[in-house]
């Protein structure tokens, strides 16, 4: 049985390059990659752990800041590596990703496969519209997470 | 004589990005900032220039935690200055949505941001680990009321069915039967969650509130009401400007309100339990009492007993809106747009949200006033804090910047909503 693939996109397209993870997930959608569901949550971080609950392998796409070039892009695998304490997922509100993630680790709420994909944002003021860099970083993703289905295809049983 | 100032820069476990800044010399508090940094949102200047009909949804991106209550307050001022009136079913299902926001909105304060403070963790995560099975409870109450919100509105958060008028689509009874199972549970876990909630440690800290809240004759109040406080306060939403000012604050970058009468006030769970105590539903006022509440409660450290109890009514209420529900003939009414102003308040969360719009004849918006419950709240979280440290003054400095955080959490303060971020300076000299 082919496992089920939910990519979720997190963020707020009303601040600025807070939408990377809502522009990366509503490209990959227009893409219909086979399998795959597609969710965005736009704030609340402890709505990520009933949205993965049904999932195998579950990827995540936000912006985040921590001081490096805007447009980096960090790849992760949560189940084996926490997240950096530099890193600022810019949540408005108090429960955030970071958050939602190490309570379902407490919990054993964890999906089997979890990849947090983090782009470095450069500007989160008011408004609409991403950096060039973070417009780039987000393509990039977008290309990555593509090969996913057609490689878990290939992969033997 | 000896002094001290006592800082948080970073508040957590808050909706947003501010600070606390506490001054005490000798064994008096000088000064107490509630510091909000967040820059303002001009959302009042955005709203000009666009037609009444997309007020909601754009007021809805305020606040990640309460779109409902912008959308709410939106809507009814729309139809206020449009003299539409939206009854019957129209008007069950937005309490019924009002419901799902109070539930999601709540179960996260009590379980995620509240709840660690009086059992001595410094979060859900460290709380998780010794009470798994209470954690993973108010997950699942704030999926039922995710559920809702999805249900009625489209998605959890933002809802896209809600218009001025009405909704754009109205359930069917059967569609709505699909939630009461899952509604059903949620009530059992909400009267465990008073139960639970009524055990927790809380100091001593009554305070001479002016409670101020809506109060409907025959409902506890969601959407609609006179606006009224235990100081004899008694208005409908027009009066509001008459009665409560805004003023800027060097230090905030939110506006702060205040009463004219009166100065400070109260808005939020405590004053619509207050006031509003002989609306509850037969169980969730048996449940208040059994918790140890009487009809007002004036410590706001009890405030997550009050919002437990709200989070029993609102599955309760949801409960009972759904059994008497038929899907009306049309999911809106219809509107004749005029030139005038409209206005509304209805109960978010945190309390009061207050919206006034003018308008021209062909429903453009000319200017928008909206004061969310934050802002309404600041100088009493700042009373709070100066007699809670002056009976506290020798409390160790780490154990009191806990209190104080806690005690501005009582609050549950969107800072999202007030302008964004929170953090805590206490100084002794």
């Amino acid at each position: 049985m082919q496992p089920q693939i939910l990519l979720i996109g997190i963020g707020n397209e009303y601040r600025s390059d807070d939408g990377a993870g809502l522009a990366a997930i509503r490209a990959l959608k227009a893409k219909g990659l086979p399998g795959t569901h597609f969710k965005e949550c736009t704030s609340d971080g402890a709505d990520l752990i009933e949205m993965w609950s049904k999932a195998q392998i579950v990827i995540l796409i936000d912006a985040v800041s921590s001081g490096a070039h805007a447009g980096t892009i960090y790849r992760f695998d949560a189940r084996t590596r926490s997240i950096p304490a530099c890193f600022s997922f810019h949540s408005t509100h108090a429960f955030g990703l970071a958050e939602a993630i190490e309570l379902a680790c407490e919990l054993n709420l964890l999906p089997p496969i979890l990849i947090v994909y983090a782009i470095e944002g450069k500007n989160f003021a008011t408004g609409m519209g991403l950096s060039p860099e973070v417009e780039k970083a987000v393509q990039q993703v977008v290309e990555r997470i593509s090969q996913y289905p057609s490689t878990l295809h290939d992969r033997p049983a | 004589m000896k002094a001290k100032t006592i800082k948080v820069d970073y508040l957590a476990r808050v909706e947003g990005e501010g600070a606390l800044y506490v001054k005490i010399k000798g064994d008096k508090v000088t000064d107490v900032k509630l510091k909000i940094f967040e820059p303002p949102r001009f959302f009042e200047a955005l709203l000009r220039g666009r037609m009444y009909s997309e007020a909601p949804d754009i007021t809805a991106r305020i606040c990640g935690i309460c779109p409902v209550a912008y959308q709410m307050s939106a809507v009814h001022a729309m139809e206020h200055a449009f003299g539409a009136v939206v009854d019957g079913q129209l008007r069950q299902l937005r309490r019924l949505l009002y419901c799902g926001e109070w539930i999601e909105s709540h179960t996260l304060h009590i379980y995620m941001l509240h709840a660690p403070d009086f059992l001595g963790y410094p979060d859900a995560m460290h709380m998780a680990q010794d009470y798994p099975d209470i954690v993973k409870r108010g997950l699942h109450m704030k999926k039922a009321g995710n559920a809702i919100v999805a249900f009625l509105g489209g998605r959890e958060v933002h809802p896209v069915n809600v218009r001025v008028g009405g909704f754009y689509r109205a359930p069917s009874k059967q569609e709505l039967g699909q939630l009461v199972e899952q509604l059903k549970w949620g009530r059992d876990a909400a009267l465990e969650t008073v139960r639970w909630t009524a055990q927790l440690p809380f100091p001593d800290f009554e305070q001479n509130y002016a409670f101020v809240a809506l109060r409907h004759p025959a409902e506890y109040p969601f959407n609609e009401g006179r606006l009224v406080s235990d100081q004899g306060l008694d208005i409908t939403a027009q009066g509001y400007d008459d009665h409560f000012v805004e003023e800027h604050v060097p230090y905030s970058n939110a506006l702060h309100s205040t009463m004219k009468e009166r100065g400070a006030y109260f808005v939020g769970p405590l004053a619509r339990y207050s006031l509003n105590f002989d609306q509850l539903s037969p169980l969730a006022q048996e449940a208040a009492c059994t918790a140890g509440l009487g009809p007002a409660c004036r410590n706001p450290f009890q405030s997550i007993i009050v919002r437990s109890v709200e989070v029993l009514y609102a599955f309760d209420e949801a409960l009972r809106i759904i059994e008497g529900y038929e899907r009306p003939e049309q999911p809106a009414v219809e509107l004749h747009p005029r030139a005038s102003v409209g206005y509304a308040i209805t109960e978010a969360p945190r309390g009061i949200l207050y919206h006034r719009y003018r308008l021209n004849d062909e429903g453009l918006i000319l200017d928008a006033k909206i004061v969310p419950p934050t802002s309404q709240n600041q100088k009493t979280i700042e009373n709070d804090l100066r007699h809670y440290v002056a009976q506290a003054i020798d409390v160790l400095e780490e154990q009191l910047t806990w209190q104080c955080e806690q005690a501005i959490r009582n609050y549950d303060p969107c800072i999202s909503c007030a302008t964004h971020f929170l953090k805590l300076h206490i100084e002794r000299e």
